[in-house]
């Protein structure tokens, strides 16, 4: 099936600095997609150019098979988005708000689809407070609001969970899960948070200084056989030498003075462990790092 | 894009500083106003001095036209300021509201923006100018009443009939008109580059400041380049006030404010169309 997105060696610099290095990569129908990296990674970059805000210097990029440079303003029709903050017109109602917006993509937007969509994000009610009144959450459900109603194939959401509370980002999660899900849109998002994406997204990639370094099913790269486990040892020197002659060495991903983690599958944890006690090592403690966090600083760990 | 140009136009009327302008209005033309109530007689006797040794002068001449016309010679430099206050906003405000990537995230074509953010802003300068009217020449003339009027220059003084004034005034305000509106196209040009709105409103009124200074010395250096400044032809309204009226000196200031306008909007429409938006 062709990809719903394909983008091919995008990179952009501004001034000196490659914000985008060679990035390709694809989305598939359905999917929620995660963009993963830390700030300055590039994710905002490139959903931005996604988005015709910013113009590549190199690459291209496809929208269901369209050259996007070449026909943006009809594929725009079938995406919506969030770039970063929801920022509207404080000084006008959530209903004034979404109206502008959903009239700027098709004029004949009807009244009735502007109240479904306050109802699918919880705005029902609401809608004639001024925007300047709304909570951080309401303002980014109502962002979420003007990103779907004109019935986009395409969602992007750039960390739409930023600056909520814990309960705010519960229900955002649950609102994008259910668009996904249940109004089968394909959505692209990104945040800060790791362990958000690892509850929502199917597929993610991660970005690091605007070069990709992984990508696939979450599940994929959450496979146990990456999962690193952090020994806490007394003095780590007293079997450092043993260790880099051994069969260990290669299983080995950081060391500090009191700390060994290693990269192996949990089923060796035991073995490992009677391997360093014999050595002479004083095992403190023993933790197993599998979440998606400890995997992107693992890979993106310079 | 009539449907941008409402809600355009929608968010300008529904936010409140947009009415400072007309409140601004409102007040200098009152103050003025009061003023001539209270001593205006004696400001028209000192004016006249001269003029009354050597002539025998009869009728109203403290009416609202003169206080009209002394109001706009007052009043049209300050315009411009208004004027940027919200040209300038058009798209730096935009930017720094964050509403312009979600704009842009839309089927429309940055060109239809520009347009629109123009077309919106020449529409408010229109009305500003019609409230200027309103205040300045026709509640001046329900408080002084009409007659002729004398308009006074450093090297001789025109009489003009009230029959022969309406018109001179209409002209006078549609020339007004235009002349804003290449304030209004420098002022979103100047916005296309900024991500916050002061700094165009300022720029613009800077740049109006020096033309204007550099247009009225008298320094054969600069002569050369008075000619091509529009600060040099946006006073071209006064022209409608002479005798006879130099209608050829009128076309070629015209012709210079429409060239800097569409000269203004064009370089922001090339700015603007491959600008990053990283607001």
């Amino acid at each position: 099936m062709e990809p719903i997105i394909a983008v091919e060696h995008l990179s952009k610099s501004f001034k000196k600095r490659l914000a985008v290095n060679d990035l390709s990569f694809s989305i598939a129908e359905g999917e929620v997609y995660g963009f993963l990296g830390q700030n300055g990674a590039g994710k905002s970059t490139t959903m931005r150019m996604l988005l015709g805000l910013i113009f590549p210097d190199k690459g291209a990029i496809f929208i269901r098979g369209q050259r996007f440079d070449n026909s943006k303003r009809h594929l725009l029709r079938s995406i919506g988005a969030i770039i970063e903050r929801p920022d509207m017109y404080g000084y006008l109602s959530g209903w004034d708000n979404l109206k502008i917006f959903a009239t700027l993509t098709d004029p004949n937007t009807p009244d009735a689809r502007l109240h479904e969509v306050l109802e699918v994000v919880g705005l029902n009610g609401r809608e004639n407070d001024k925007f300047s009144a709304y909570s951080q959450g309401m303002k980014q459900r109502l962002g979420i609001a003007v990103a779907m109603v004109n019935k986009p194939d395409l969602l992007i959401l750039d960390e739409p969970t930023n600056g909520l509370d814990p309960q705010g980002i519960a229900e955002i999660r649950n609102l994008i899960r259910s668009l996904s899900k249940d109004h089968g849109k394909t959505i692209l998002i990104s945040s800060h948070l790791l362990h958000e994406m690892e509850l929502i997204a199917s597929s993610m990639l991660v970005l690091h200084r605007g070069k990709k370094i992984a990508d696939g099913k979450v599940n994929d790269l959450l496979n146990p056989a990456q999962t690193l486990v952090e020994f806490a040892i007394q003095d780590t020197t007293i079997i450092m030498d043993q260790l880099l002659h051994s069969a260990w060495a290669s299983t080995l991903d950081q060391h500090a003075a009191d700390a060994l983690v290693f990269k192996l599958h949990p089923d060796r944890i035991p073995l490992l462990n009677a391997w360093i006690v014999e050595q002479g090592g004083r095992v403190k403690g023993i933790r197993s790092k599998h979440s998606l966090e400890d995997y992107f600083l693992s890979i993106t760990h310079d | 894009m009539i449907k941008l140009l409402w809600f355009e136009l929608y968010k300008i009327f529904r936010r409140p500083r947009t009415y400072i302008s007309f409140g601004i209005v409102t007040a200098i033309t009152s103050v003025i106003q009061l003023a001539m109530l209270s001593d205006g007689e004696s400001f028209v006797n000192f004016a006249m001095q001269g003029i009354n040794e050597q002539f025998e002068i009869q009728g109203r001449i403290m009416n609202g036209y003169l206080i009209g016309y002394i109001i706009l010679q007052s009043l049209l430099i300050h315009i411009p300021l208004l004027v940027a206050l919200v040209a300038g906003d058009s798209l730096a405000g935009e930017a720094n509201l964050g509403t312009l990537r979600l704009i842009l995230t839309r089927p429309i074509s940055r060109h239809q923006l520009i347009l629109v953010k123009f077309i919106s802003s020449f529409i408010y300068t229109t009305l500003l100018i019609i409230w200027l009217a309103v205040c300045a020449l026709f509640f001046s003339l329900w408080l002084f009443g009409t007659g002729d009027m004398i308009n006074l220059k450093s090297d001789a003084f025109i009489l003009i009939l009230k029959d022969d004034l309406m018109w001179r005034y209409g002209a006078a305000f549609l020339f007004a008109m235009l002349a804003m509106t290449t304030i209004a196209s420098l002022a979103i040009f100047l916005s296309a580059f900024a991500d916050n709105a002061i700094g165009p409103i300022i720029s613009t009124m800077g740049v109006v400041v020096v033309l204007t200074i550099l247009s009225n010395l008298e320094l054969p250096l600069f002569n050369l380049v008075k000619p091509y400044l529009f600060t040099t032809h946006m006073i071209g309204w006064k022209g409608f006030f002479d005798d006879p009226v130099p209608y050829e000196a009128i076309r070629r200031s015209c012709f210079v404010l429409v060239a800097y306008t569409i000269g203004f909007l064009g370089m922001t429409m090339l700015y603007f169309n491959k600008k990053d938006i990283r607001s």
